[in-house]
């Protein structure tokens, strides 16, 4: 088994065997999280920081239990909580927790390359999570390893991937690892959020849900970040869940056995009907729980075992 | 005692000369110009296998003082300029305060008199605090000593305000210099709206917000029989709207940046600050385009559009860092390598482009000829001189270049503003 990358910064780094092995690592990781004793040795005595810009339920928990359950040590830190609210920069407040000898850093940022930018003074190794509307690689390997489970291949796998595509960092790590391991991905959403300029990363693109999702294996819901907005990107809310809402009815257009996934967190009736969220099609929370088996993979992957010859 | 600078290859668009000749200088001006002239009583140069050419302009930089004196100052500034070749630089109104009253004005030609190494025509405001509502007292600026008026990065919005700057430029007679960017399409932008600002997640600056305003000040310069010249052209419309405005005689000139002919948007992969600048570096297409209109004589002038920020502002989040590029002491190695060496213009054009059309665009009589009766304003080339970017050698206070570590052909070797030599520093 080789993993050769310094840092997880971004999907596009990888290569289809890179993303296997992590796929293998974690599907041995699974069955950790169902012991009584939810705990390996593996990363005994190595330090992570949860450095976290952005407010994050489902990922930075996750980090935090894969880091625990490999038995590193992790602590958590926030925007609020810290002097970043005093006006430390991002160069300073990083020096500075890496001065207590950090071995990892995970990084949430609302700025796009901030993990990318922290890699070039930084010794530790850097984990993307999250960076603007950039990438999410974790989120887009979990969703992939879960389609896995389901599907068991992604040749010629129909994924549609609808709502806010261009504020997405989910989207395009989704985007990228997806095309890569040659599902077919189509984006579906308003055109202020899908330049047709996304068409050059190997996807199709159609405004029109109800002709997208015809003969669809797996359909991928994204949040209307209303965080993100920009006025007028669509008239309201109303007309958006209208045109772009998954409902029983469109979602019967799909595949018989086809699968639901959201990186959350969902807003129920508008992207997504409370019922299918719900639902047996619905991957949402085992998204959630691979999630935690992924995250060892990357850790073990980039941390574990010996000092590996690292590029990147 | 009188300057001769022997042997040199004069070169003076303007007259169309180009062949070896001496040129005799006294008391700040040019006295005589000929094949042989007896070096007796003088001070001697010998600019054998060296390029003489009338002191390059750059109509577009950043003093930064007053104001922010931590990026630039006029002294810091004007030592950049002289290494880079600058003879004469045109400086922009944003500092703090804002250039749009008198006392500013003064108190920049007050400082360049101090220090006496360049040539500066300061660029006053055409609206009061940069704000795009009311005009400033034009007339008066100009009588201080103001060479042109433009609002640079906060440029007027309000078409009705802009109009009315034309209009009163009649009277004034300097131009407007308008840098074209429509805020409502560009908001929030970091780099050009494309294929790489989707790639990399980052907020774009459409190509459309700054042929829109490109498109509407050639209307009103039509309409109203006003010369505009447009700051920092980098796309491909703005290309061709001005060069069908060319064609249609109206009144309109444009500059062109170094960084906007040599870069691209793909390069921000890395997130380097240093290629963060406004207009944003844009697509091969448009690069394309640029070169192209070089070549066809569209463009008029080269600009540095010299930007300098602390090392400290740009070391951040690209989204959090000031816009800005500085270009004052690699401009004239990087486009003597990169367009003259690789023959995509001649020298003659080249040295038009840095000198004698800046100072015709600008309406500076005595500037950009090599004649009896012009300022001793000499750059002086050496064409084959190998020469590595290195910031830490940069006399600017600032550092955001994004050429650090280019090998390029071709170099200033000599400064001469007034008679007097300024370059190489002692």
């Amino acid at each position: 088994m080789s993993f050769k990358h310094k840092h997880l910064l971004g999907i596009q780094a990888l290569s289809v065997s890179d993303i296997l092995t992590i796929f293998e690592t974690a599907e041995s990781f699974l069955e950790i999280s169902a012991r009584e004793v939810k705990k390996v040795p593996t990363l005994r005595g190595k330090t992570i920081v949860n450095l976290f810009f952005e407010l994050s339920t489902r990922t930075r928990s996750s980090f935090e239990l894969a880091a625990k359950r490999l038995s590193a040590d992790i602590i958590n830190f926030g925007k609020q909580t810290s002097s970043v609210s005093k006006g430390e920069s991002l160069k300073d407040t990083v020096l500075n927790l890496e001065a207590m000898n950090t071995d990892a850093i995970i990084v949430r940022h609302s700025d796009a390359g901030a993990p990318h930018f922290i890699s070039t003074f930084c010794r530790s190794h850097i984990i993307n999570a999250g960076d603007g509307a950039h990438e999410h690689p974790t989120q887009a390997l979990l969703d992939a390893f879960t389609i896995k489970q389901e599907k068991a291949k992604f040749k010629n796998l129909k994924v549609v991937i609808v709502g806010d595509i261009l504020h997405s960092r989910v989207a395009r790590s989704n985007i990228f690892l997806l095309s890569k391991m040659g599902a077919k991905v189509v984006c579906v959403g308003p055109p202020a959020f899908l330049p047709i300029e996304f068409q050059q990363f190997g996807t199709q693109i159609d405004y029109n849900l109800d002709r997208a999702i015809e003969g669809a294996d797996v359909i991928m819901m994204l949040r209307i970040q209303l965080e993100r907005q920009q006025k007028n990107s669509f008239p309201s809310i109303r007309e958006y869940r209208n045109i772009y809402g998954l409902t029983e009815e469109r979602f019967r257009k799909a595949k018989k056995d086809a699968i639901i996934m959201h990186p959350g967190p969902i807003n129920r009736g508008v992207e997504i009907s409370s019922d299918l969220a719900d639902s047996l099609k619905s991957m949402i929370l085992k998204q959630v729980e691979n999630g935690v088996a992924v995250r060892m993979a990357i850790l073990y992957l980039l941390l574990g075992g010996k000092d590996r010859e690292t590029s990147d | 005692m009188r300057l001769l600078i022997k042997n040199g290859r004069v070169i003076d668009p303007y007259s169309g000369t180009d062949e070896t000749l001496d040129i005799l200088i006294d008391k700040g001006k040019i006295i005589d110009i000929k094949p042989k002239i007896d070096g007796k009583d003088n001070k001697v140069f010998d600019a054998s296998r060296l390029v003489v050419a009338p002191g390059f302009i750059d109509m577009h930089v950043h003093l930064r003082e007053p104001g922010q004196e931590d990026k630039e100052t006029i002294k810091t500034g004007s030592l950049a300029a002289v290494k880079g070749g600058f003879t004469s630089v045109a400086c922009m109104p944003n500092t703090n305060p804002v250039n749009d009253n008198c006392g500013v004005t003064e108190y920049i030609l007050g400082e360049s008199k101090k220090h006496a190494i360049i040539n500066i025509f300061p660029i006053a405001a055409i609206t009061k605090g940069l704000k795009g509502e009311e005009l400033t007292d034009m007339a008066d600026l100009v009588d201080s000593g103001a060479c042109a008026f433009s609002d640079d990065g906060q440029p007027v919005q309000n078409s009705q305000v802009m109009r009315r700057a034309l209009e009163y430029s009649k009277i004034t007679n300097v131009p407007i210099i308008d840098h074209c960017e429509d805020k409502n399409l560009s908001r929030d932008g970091v780099m050009h709206e494309g294929y790489y600002s989707y790639l990399f997640g980052l907020k774009g600056i459409p190509a459309a917000s700054e042929e829109i305003m490109v498109f509407r000040d050639i209307i009103l310069s039509e309409k109203y029989q006003s010369k505009i010249h447009i700051a920092h052209v980098s796309t491909k419309g703005s290309i061709d709207l001005i060069r069908w405005a060319k064609d249609k005689k109206i009144k309109v000139t444009t500059e062109v940046t170094p960084h906007h002919l040599l870069l691209t948007d793909n390069l921000i992969e890395s997130y380097d600050t240093n290629l963060k600048v406004n207009p944003p570096l844009r697509s091969e297409t448009d690069k394309k385009a640029l070169l192209q209109a070089i070549k066809d004589g569209i463009i008029d002038a080269f600009a540095t559009d010299h930007a300098p920020h602390t090392f400290d502002e740009k070391e951040v989040e690209f989204n959090n860092a000031p816009f800005g590029i500085i270009g004052l002491e690699t401009a004239v190695s990087l486009l003597l390598d990169k367009l003259v060496h690789k023959n995509i213009i001649s020298l003659q054009r080249f040295i038009s482009m840095f000198s004698t059309n800046p100072a015709k665009i600008l309406g500076l009589k005595n500037k950009g000829k090599i004649c009896v009766g012009a300022d001793a304003d000499l750059t002086i080339l050496n064409l084959q001189k190998d020469i590595l970017v290195d910031t830490n050698t940069f006399v600017s206070k600032s550092r955001n270049c994004p050429f650090n570590g280019w090998k390029l052909k071709g170099a200033p070797v000599m400064t001469i503003v007034g008679g007097k030599k300024v370059y190489p520093f002692k």
